[in-house]
């Protein structure tokens, strides 16, 4: 996917702000994603060349990183946390039940791209789970009710 | 009518149950009531099944009601409590509910008491006074006072504070560097967030306190990305403390400069272990870096660096306020102080306990937890995230030390406890501890790369179970030598330690890998 002359220059401004950060590429892959939603290969062309590194490198750093994404993301991104503590409070059942309610059981993303569904390990809300985030917003203490209602809001606004 | 202060938690842990809709119908609420309100924004007090655990100032002190949702602040409002009056949802006095009264809260003083971002509420409550007497004193004088209080680190591998300091002082370097190890991957933890979100000023106090010992200028705060408000918070600390001259040219008059920067994480649980911490911050993927050179004497950028965990460097402000002695005569043995601990997963009363080393699993279970929430028997207990062991009941009694956990095979790590009730299936979790060994492992070692993927398959081949007893006795027998291999060939602590989750569940819970036991003992060869 090509980077639009608009988004061109949002990478610039980012790559330029962090011309004196020490150990800049995190915080400008950071940056780039906060502003696009996802790190375009044109735009890690431009941070490799920018910052003398190769391009082999900067993928190699997006790939190893879970949170990086190479390609945009639905748009609403649902992450259900599956580590031990939420676990032992239901959250295999919880994920499964997220997939399916969001079309997401056979693939990440549902067919009409709006949602898509994504384990995480741990929000650090370990005493009060389920836990998951729906957008970035954190909900705890999960039921298949309280997801009902959000999910309802959810179709509603898009 | 006078003017009513509200306390409305602003952690995560509030959030993700409602807290900013609760303090939004108070507002409403109260504006169409015409009774005047002012709502603070405090951070969690700990007793995270209480959230929001909504606090009115009264005369007569503050006084609690939880768990509040939205619907209930009409309901809260007609029964006056602004006031402080009886309401199902009341909890009495704050600082008397037993869960709070009792527990030893040195690092965590201050949680949940105040606005976290204000510096003044901070200094009203001892704030700075640590850093305040560092700058005072030389620096082989504050890692004195350190080591003499025993501190330990509390990210896992319990090492000597004070020794580390003074490694990073002794060593040579144009350039030392302070970083904060703030990645908090564990399940099962979650005090460094609560630090960061409920008292950031106490880590950028304990790491002022850490540079002028160390004699570095610049500092890092690693946080996880899975943390979006901890690094809001911290941002917004480290502006204020630096206008109000706690960092910056001159720290807090001592004449020396420390500036201190926030650095986001990107999920990778393997950043969490210090080297590959390291290399990420220099922008590069997370992988473990060989030791020596200790990044005591060659770290960041290749420069000397004291690296600790948040509650580490939050616990050094009280060593320096009130003296070595004064922390080091809590604790046991040879773990002195306190620990915050995390009581989290299927447990009824789930929170920040912070006690004395020396309490024990079944207080902490039974005492302050009541037990599962489920209802149902507990049946396993991990303590120290997913590198640490499942400790069966008959450990419970243990007094909670690094050295004792150490003899039985476990960690304490972080402090985090994970409890279990009967219907966990202690083979699915042995096979999660190896999956996500497979998922988060570096690559740089074979054991660990390559081994975390067999270890799932050969959990799968014991607990299909159908073939013949010799076969699965033959798969168990690979297991352990598989988790021996990991222990002995890996190069850090992910691929060494997950054998502790995956060989305490088979010893304890043998059943559950529908062990069959074989008709006749095989013969000893
Ligand atoms: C896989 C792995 C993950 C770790 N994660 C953390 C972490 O999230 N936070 C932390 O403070 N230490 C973590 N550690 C321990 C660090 O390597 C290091 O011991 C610690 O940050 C030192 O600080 P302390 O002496 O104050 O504990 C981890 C270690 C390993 C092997
Ligand atoms: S044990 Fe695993 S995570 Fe640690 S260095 Fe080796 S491969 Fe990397
Ligand atoms: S284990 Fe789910 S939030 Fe920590």
């Amino acid at each position: 996917m090509a980077v639009s002359l608009v988004d061109g220059d949002a990478v610039a401004d980012v790559i330029e702000s962090h011309s004196s950060t020490p150990g800049a590429l995190l915080p400008i892959l950071h940056e780039v994603q906060d502003a696009l939603g996802y790190i375009p290969r044109d735009a890690a062309v431009r941070i490799a060349d920018a910052l003398n590194l190769s391009r082999a490198e900067v993928h190699g750093v997006i790939t190893f990183y879970h949170y990086f994404r190479s390609e945009p993301p639905a748009r609403h991104v649902v992450q259900v946390c599956r580590a031990e503590a939420c676990q032992s409070v239901g959250a295999d059942a919880l994920i499964s039940h997220v997939r399916e309610r969001l079309g997401c059981a056979k693939q990440a993303h549902s067919a009409d791209g709006r949602f898509s569904v994504e384990p995480v390990y741990c929000l650090g809300l370990c005493a009060s789970g389920p836990a998951l985030t729906i957008d970035e917003h954190l909900h705890a203490r999960m039921t298949q009710e309280k997801f009902e209602r959000l999910a309802s809001r959810l179709e509603e606004q898009s | 009518m006078k003017e009513v202060t509200v306390y409305v938690p602003k952690d995560s842990a509030a959030l993700a149950v409602g807290a900013d809709e609760v303090a939004a119908a108070l507002q409403v609420q109260c504006a169409t009531r015409g009774l005047p309100l002012n709502v603070v924004r405090n951070g969690s007090r700990g007793l995270l099944w209480l959230e929001p655990l909504v606090e009115v100032a009264t005369p007569g002190g503050r006084v609690a009601y939880g768990p509040v949702t939205p619907d209930d602040v009409p309901g809260l409002l007609d029964a006056g409590f602004l006031e402080g009056a009886p309401h199902a949802l009341r909890q009495g006095a704050v600082e008397s509910i037993p869960y709070l009264a009792s527990q030893e809260r040195l690092t965590f003083a201050r949680m949940g008491v105040n606005d976290p971002l204000s510096i003044s509420d901070y200094e009203a409550l001892d704030g700075f006074a640590g850093l305040r007497r560092a700058a005072t004193l030389d620096a082989s004088a504050i890692i004195e006072e350190v080591t003499n209080s025993g501190l330990r680190g509390r990210g896992g591998a319990a090492f000597p504070t004070g020794i580390k300091w003074k490694t990073v002082r002794l060593a040579e370097g144009p350039q030392k560097y302070v970083v904060c190890n703030a990645d908090e991957g564990d399940s099962g933890t979650f005090s460094d967030r609560m630090t960061m979100e409920g008292d950031p000023f106490v880590l950028i106090e304990g790491m002022a306190i850490t540079a002028l010992a160390v004699g570095a200028t610049e500092g890092y705060i690693y946080v996880r990305s899975e943390y979006p408000h901890a690094i809001a918070s911290m941002n917004e600390a480290i502006a204020r403390a630096e206008a109000a001259g706690f960092l910056g040219d001159n720290v807090a008059g001592s004449g020396e400069a420390f500036r201190l920067s926030v650095r986001k994480a990107a999920g990778a649980y393997v950043c969490g272990e210090e080297t590959a911490m390291l290399e990420s911050i220099e922008g590069k993927r997370g992988i473990v870096r060989s030791k020596p050179p200790l990044p005591a004497l060659q770290g960041l950028f290749g420069q000397p660096t004291a690296i600790n965990n948040v509650i580490t460097f939050a616990s050094v402000p009280i060593i320096l306020s009130r003296g070595a002695q004064f922390y080091r005569d809590y604790g046991v043995g040879r773990s002195r102080g306190t620990l915050p601990l995390q009581l989290a997963g299927n447990i009824k009363y789930g929170g920040l306990i912070e006690k004395a080393f020396g309490v024990t699993l079944r207080q902490l279970i039974y005492e302050y937890g009541g037990g599962t929430r489920s209802g149902r028997p507990v049946k396993a207990v991990q303590v120290g995230g997913p590198l640490g062991a499942y400790v069966p009941e008959s450990q419970w009694d243990v007094p909670l030390d690094y050295e004792a956990y150490a003899a039985m095979g476990a960690a304490v790590g972080h402090g985090g406890i994970v409890v279990h009730d009967d219907t966990a299936d202690l083979s699915k979790l042995a096979r999660y501890a190896m999956e996500y060994c497979a998922i988060e492992s570096c690559g740089k070692c074979t054991p660990c790369r390559i081994g975390s993927t067999r270890g799932v398959e050969v959990i799968d081949r014991i607990t299909a179970g159908g073939g013949a007893v010799s076969s699965q006795s033959e798969q168990v027998e690979l297991l352990r030598s598989l988790c021996d291999t990991m222990l002995n060939g890996s190069l850090c602590a992910l691929g060494a330690m997950i054998p502790y989750p995956v060989l305490s569940a088979l010893n304890h819970y043998p059943e559950d890998f529908r062990i069959v036991e074989p008709a006749h003992p095989p013969v000893a060869s």
